[in-house]
């Protein structure tokens, strides 16, 4: 894993630069929505909406915070929706990015109900599943992921991952001895280290991230247990038909005697 | 269906076997390649025209079209970043459809729209049409409404039939020739909403320092140790200064946040501060009596940099709220005569100064004993903001009296929307000046602009009282002939002793062959003003009482932005024609099929006229740094839409063409103007007019130390002489980066005056021209010669300790004032409740600004009561723009800021029955409106003389047509200005609130 990103939520001041230039860059629609008491919008992750500010309000004390958050695919290294798509859409790239081929999605959904972060977005229309591609084309020419490129405060940066890590716990080193004591790094270790890093004010929640990331056991089961299994359950289930084929026939021709109450 | 044992086995076969055949392992792909959409694109510089951060956009550009547009990676002050809003500039010409194809923005004006006498609805029409009828209306409307002389028999040569109204969003070319035109059709009714938002920081920065601009710039904000973001929001409405503020933050700097409610900026804070909407007096008169009493100041800068030693005329006094020299006037308003303000003079005429600042009458005294009333206890009572904090930021604060440390203010509308705002904004530049934090790098008082061209449509004076360079404009009873100006405007020392080389220069400029030293240069041709409140909160009281017959609104949208919008709306129905041009169509050019209304009984004739976005035409315009960039054009405005420069050009030739076939009354301003641009009017030309050129042999002028008084020269905008004297390399449209230096990038693009970047900067080097620190080395001496990163603003020539005396050049003075009395309602500030307060006074017996004009007595709630018991606010969001004429039409700023909402407390909404999302009216006695409730612990009530007053805070960027509509809160706020500007009371008012039942 190469390349990485860092959001450092203590120098995001919830512009959402990064938020448009996402839909700029990736040339997506905008959503219809309506005011309904936060300034987080859209409320949920779709095919054209792969990233999004999230805000956050905390009384402590007399005293106010306001954590601001961005949620988008973590691009995990390990990631439950490369590890539950049955045909292989989901795949690593060289740099680490979790990238899905159109052409081999099924649309299934098992990747949208596993995702850890819950940042998978289903188009019905086109029965694909899209996400945050960690602008793969711009970085195969040369530029910075778009949301990086916007950002006014270098609350999102890319860059070697070795670098950013190490910037990342010296920054959250400096934030809790700076009135922030739960402040902390993100994305290191979780999930063997996801592509976006995070330094975080706060506990991940008010951050709008899961404080214990894992991939579901649904889809590590999937994985481990039946995925492999699958070509004894495909012989099996051809022997299977083929017995009961013959079965069948017996019967047919008298030449097996069945349990006659059986129901087939 | 009943899912047999066979059935089910073959269900699952089916999926293994499916599974199997196209599975794949997780291995790694290969990164592809990809031709992305920028390829082969033209690459097209222009410049955001949102705020006045002034950040560089690229437009790719591919077969004449955009197909992209981010931030411009080269460009000094955002570096390729951007905000919300400029992020999402490719929205303005470009929306995605649901299936991700391109298709040009529906809402764009692609037509010339005209809307009959009575009419329901809009007629297409076309351009020859248009500018033929409108240049008719002008001519009729300014025959029947022209005075060649007033009452008193002075040559005033003007109309007060129409007035002109715009514009911030167009560029300086466009705004001069606007400015020229409708002077030269004898306009004195011309305004814009720079009117509503920094005219108040123009005269208390003018009586402070002598400029009434920014005075550091964005880049520079690096080197401030603490910035206090007071009166302002900067991480939502100047996003990209907190790049700058972040890089300051990296080398220790603190940042301080005073906002009536917990913002995004106060978010990251290192401290913040509540304060009482309508107190910054009582905040800055606080935290400048801390610094006197706990000896924070910088004592020898303000010895030699200011008026500090100077000797005041002892009739000079301040008792319960008036200063010496007040009259009342029958209504109970205040006008002062000024003549105990003076100051001592021996018998030479120079001014009299105690170096030992002991004399009782000395500036330094009579300050120290004014602001001696704001103790911490009184101040916090006021403000609401509790004591330990208030001692918090005043420690850290003024902590950068020391010599070395740099503290920075940042302000926007939360200072300057008030009717004691020009004395609020005052007080910072005492503060300032007392902590020596002017002329430094990191320092300054930095009024940050908010539209891409405000800055410079200010220096084209769009406003009634100046004209371009921020001279005054001629007024009758004080100048009735151009002798008379000269007496009264030019001072008897400082730069300005210049002025009669800037007034004839423009005039040149205007008049050319016709302005000659026998008819004074034609100064007669110039309509001269009366004695009127021209502002917009004049202009639309007279188009009430149906005085003004025509109005041209140049992308202005007042029916949303202006004070008690729905007034203004009803006022327009007297109007016989509106000519609105803009990109979309806005409420005011709406404003006769708003919701509601009938539009048979409107007889306004509208024309609506479709202009050019900021990349499909060039030109430039200046951010609140003062720095001109020029913008270029990336393609084609669409179908019939055209630059305000070719429209302006236009309109003036037709009206022109109309009184060559129909004389009139006295039409030779119009037909001997200067106005010649090419077939079609090119941003270049008009820009080497303004530059100044020598009118005998044409030569561009170097800037404006060439400018003569004796017809020698022409020059629309003396400021900006300099900016395009070079037709091969105008510097306006240098784009040169800084190898070594300290960010001022003198190479890219031109800053006012000279291309200073640092304004007042003598005071970066103590009296002997060493600077005061190493950190914050700006311009030094050398060798016994002055060298550093910017250019001097001060005589060179003369020895440091010469030049000391005079750091302040565009004053009188030469020294900044801590006294000062060109303002209108005092020398020093002073603490006034807003008109609609929660208490009253407890300062003097003044409750609020005696100066002030009262317009509307009767639309007034009064002292907070169970009919108006809240304090009621207005101020923004980072997502969308002012009246959101441009947000509210571009989809991606729509979905992540969908619809109007106030924000109140916890507390307000369990007392009002109303949850967050909820809608609610909100009211007051100039009416109401509907939003949503945005229920937050970020808005908390003030305690204020013991008791607690809650607050609703108003978005105010929404109407009724674009994209996303909603209720306009500027039906709900008062129509009274500060004393100086009339600038309104946006910002603290009075309303109620209750659940839509």
């Amino acid at each position: 894993m190469a390349k990485s990103m860092l959001i450092d939520t203590s120098k995001c001041t919830a512009c959402r630069a990064c938020q448009v230039a996402c839909k700029q860059w990736n040339q997506l629609p905008a959503e219809e929505t309506k005011f309904s008491g936060t300034y987080e919008n859209p409320p949920r992750f779709s095919p054209v909406t792969w990233m999004k500010v999230t805000f956050r309000e905390v009384e402590v004390g007399d005293e106010v915070r306001w954590y601001f958050g961005n949620q988008r695919c973590m691009h995990c290294s390990d990631a439950a929706c490369a590890l539950v798509c049955p045909v292989g859409a989901i795949t690593h790239t060289e740099t680490g990015a979790v990238s899905i081929d159109p052409k081999k999605c099924i649309g299934c959904n098992y990747c949208v109900g596993n995702c850890t972060f819950d940042v998978m977005g289903y188009s019905r229309r086109d029965n694909m599943a899209e996400k945050c591609t960690f602008c793969e084309d711009r970085v195969a020419n040369g530029l910075k992921p778009a949301c990086a490129s916007a950002c006014p405060t270098d609350a999102i940066i890319f860059g070697e991952r070795s670098a950013l890590i190490s910037r990342a716990q010296a920054r959250a080193k400096t934030l809790r001895a700076n009135g922030d004591p739960r402040a902390r790094a993100y994305g290191i270790e979780e999930l063997d280290g996801t592509g976006m890093l995070f330094v975080l004010r706060d506990v991940p929640a008010n951050h709008a991230l899961p404080a214990d990331p894992v991939v579901p056991f649904g889809a590590r089961a999937w994985n481990y247990v039946f995925k492999p299994l699958r070509v004894l359950m495909v012989l099996g289930a051809a022997f299977g038909l083929w017995r009961n084929y013959r079965g069948t026939e017996d019967v047919k021709q008298g030449k097996s005697r069945g349990k006659q109450n059986e129901s087939a | 269906m009943k899912l047999s044992r066979r059935s089910f086995l073959k269900l699952m076969g089916g999926a293994a076997a499916t599974a199997t055949l196209t599975g794949l392992n997780m291995n790694v792909t290969e990164a592809r390649p990809q031709r992305i959409r920028v390829h082969y694109a033209k690459e097209v510089p222009t410049i955001c025209p949102f705020c006045a951060v002034g950040c560089g956009i690229i437009c790719h550009v591919r077969d004449g079209q955009v197909v992209n547009t981010e931030g411009d990676a080269d460009h000094p002050v955002n570096e390729g970043t951007l905000c919300s809003k400029g992020a999402a500039l490719f929205n303005m010409a470009f929306v995605y459809t649901d299936r991700g194809e391109i298709k040009p923005n529906p809402q764009r004006m692609q037509h010339v729209l005209y809307r009959a006498p009575g009419a329901k609805d809009w007629e297409v029409r076309d351009w020859d049409w248009a500018l033929d009828t409108i240049a008719q209306r002008i001519h009729d409307t300014r025959e029947a409404t022209f005075e060649t002389t007033d009452e008193d028999g002075v040559t005033v040569n003007r109309t007060t039939g129409i007035a002109h109204l715009g514009s911030a969003c167009v560029t300086n070319e466009e705004n001069y020739l606007l400015h020229k035109m409708m002077r030269g059709f004898g306009l004195i009714n011309i305004d814009h909403c720079a009117r509503l938002c920094h005219s108040s920081t123009v005269p208390a920065l003018m009586n402070s320092f002598g400029r009434g601009a920014m005075t550091n710039h964005w880049i520079d904000y690096q080197h401030s140790d603490v910035l206090m973001n007071l009166g302002g929001n900067t991480a939502e409405n100047h996003p990209v200064s907190m790049k700058w503020i972040e890089k300051a933050r990296e080398r220790g700097a603190k940042l301080i946040v005073v906002d009536p409610r917990f913002t995004r900026t106060a978010a990251v804070a290192d401290l913040y501060a509540p304060i009482r909407p309508g107190t910054n007096n009582a905040f800055f008169a606080g935290l400048i009596n801390y610094a006197l009493e706990n000896q924070l100041y910088h004592g020898e800068y303000v010895r030699h940099y200011t008026n500090a030693t100077y000797l005041v005329d002892p009739e000079f006094g301040f008792d319960e709220g008036l200063f010496s020299g007040a009259e009342t006037l029958d209504d109970g308003q205040v006008t002062y005569d000024t003549d105990s303000w003076a100051y001592q003079v021996d018998d030479e005429g120079n001014v009299r100064k105690d170096e030992s600042l002991l004399d009782p009458n000395c500036v330094y005294q009579l300050m120290k004993a004014h602001f001696s009333r704001y103790d911490v206890a009184t101040v916090s009572a006021i403000t609401g903001c509790p004591e330990d904090k208030f001692r918090e930021v005043a420690d850290l604060f003024c902590s950068t009296g020391k010599a070395g440390l740099a503290g920075n203010v940042m302000y926007a509308m939360g200072m300057t929307q008030f009717t004691s705002a020009a004395q609020g904004i005052r007080a910072c530049a005492i503060l300032q000046l007392l902590l020596g934090n002017m002329g430094i790098p990191g320092g300054g008082v930095n009024a940050q602009r908010g539209e891409s061209n405000v800055q410079g449509s200010t220096d084209m004076a769009m406003l009634y009282h100046i004209i371009p360079g921020y001279m005054p404009v001629p007024t009758a009873s004080k100048h009735p002939t151009m002798d008379a100006y000269l007496e009264a405007e030019v001072p008897p020392s400082g730069f300005l002793v210049n002025r009669p080389k800037h007034l004839v220069s423009l005039m040149k400029a205007y008049w050319g062959d016709a302005a000659t030293p026998e008819n004074d240069f034609a100064f007669d041709y110039h309509p001269k003003m009366d004695d009127q409140d021209r502002s917009e909160i004049g202009i639309f009281d007279e188009m009430a009482k149906g005085n003004i017959k025509g109005l041209v609104s140049w992308a202005q949208n007042p029916a949303v932005g202006g004070s008690a919008a729905k007034q203004k709306r009803q006022a327009a129905r007297n109007l016989d024609w509106l000519v609105s041009v803009d990109l979309f169509a806005n409420e005011t050019a709406t404003f006769w099929k708003e919701p509601g209304v009938n539009p048979e009984e409107i007889d306004t004739e509208v024309f609506l006229l479709p202009a050019a976005l900021d990349f499909e035409r060039d030109g430039s315009i200046a951010n609140s740094g003062r720095w001109l960039q020029w913008r270029y054009e990336a393609m084609k405005p669409p179908g019939d839409a055209k630059p305000d420069l070719w429209i302006a050009d236009r309109l003036f030739r037709a009206v022109r063409e109309k009184y060559r076939e129909e004389p009139g009354v006295f039409a030779d301003p119009i037909l001997e103007m200067v106005w010649d641009y090419g077939e079609d009017a090119r941003s270049d030309r008009v820009a080497m007019e303004l530059n100044g050129y020598n009118t005998r042999t044409g030569a561009l002028l170097q800037d404006f130390r060439s400018l003569e008084d004796d017809g020698d020269t022409a020059c629309g905008n003396w400021l900006y002489s300099g900016y395009y004297n070079d037709e091969a390399d105008p510097p306006t449209k240098r784009r040169t980066r800084e190898k070594n230096g300290i960010g001022l990038h003198p190479d890219w693009s031109y800053a006012w005056p000279l291309n200073r970047r640092i304004l007042y900067n003598r005071c970066s080097a103590d009296p002997n021209g060493r600077p005061w620190s190493d950190e914050k080395r700006l311009l030094w001496v050398e060798n016994g010669r002055w060298t550093g990163y910017d250019v001097p603003d001060f005589n060179t020539t003369v020895p440091a300790r010469e030049s000391a005396n005079t750091p302040f050049i565009m004053l009188a003075e030469q020294q900044a004032l801590l006294f000062s009395a060109g303002m209108v309602d005092g020398p020093f500030p002073e603490h006034y409740e807003p008109w609609e307060s929660p208490v009253q006074n407890v300062m003097s017996d003044r409750h609020f600004n005696p100066v002030s004009t009262i317009w509307y007595p009767n639309l007034y709630a009064g002292i907070a009561s169970d009919e108006y018991p809240y304090i009621a606010t207005s101020y923004r969001v980072s997502e969308h723009y002012q009246t959101g004429m441009m947000t509210r039409n571009m989809p991606w700023l729509n979905e992540i800021m969908p619809g109007v909402f106030v924000e109140i407390s916890p507390s307000l909404a369990r007392k009002i029955g109303v949850e967050n999302g909820d809608m609610v009216i909100i009211s007051s006695p100039r009416g109401e409106y509907e939003a949503a409730a945005c229920v937050t612990p970020r808005v908390k009530p003030f305690r204020v003389h013991g008791e607690e007053y809650e607050m609703v805070g108003m978005l105010w960027h929404w109407g009724y047509a674009g994209m996303s509509s909603g209720g306009i809160a500027n039906d709900v706020t008062p129509s009274i200005g500060d004393a100086n500007t009339t600038i309104p009371e946006y910002k603290a008012f009075l309303c109620n609130i209750r659940k839509r039942g």
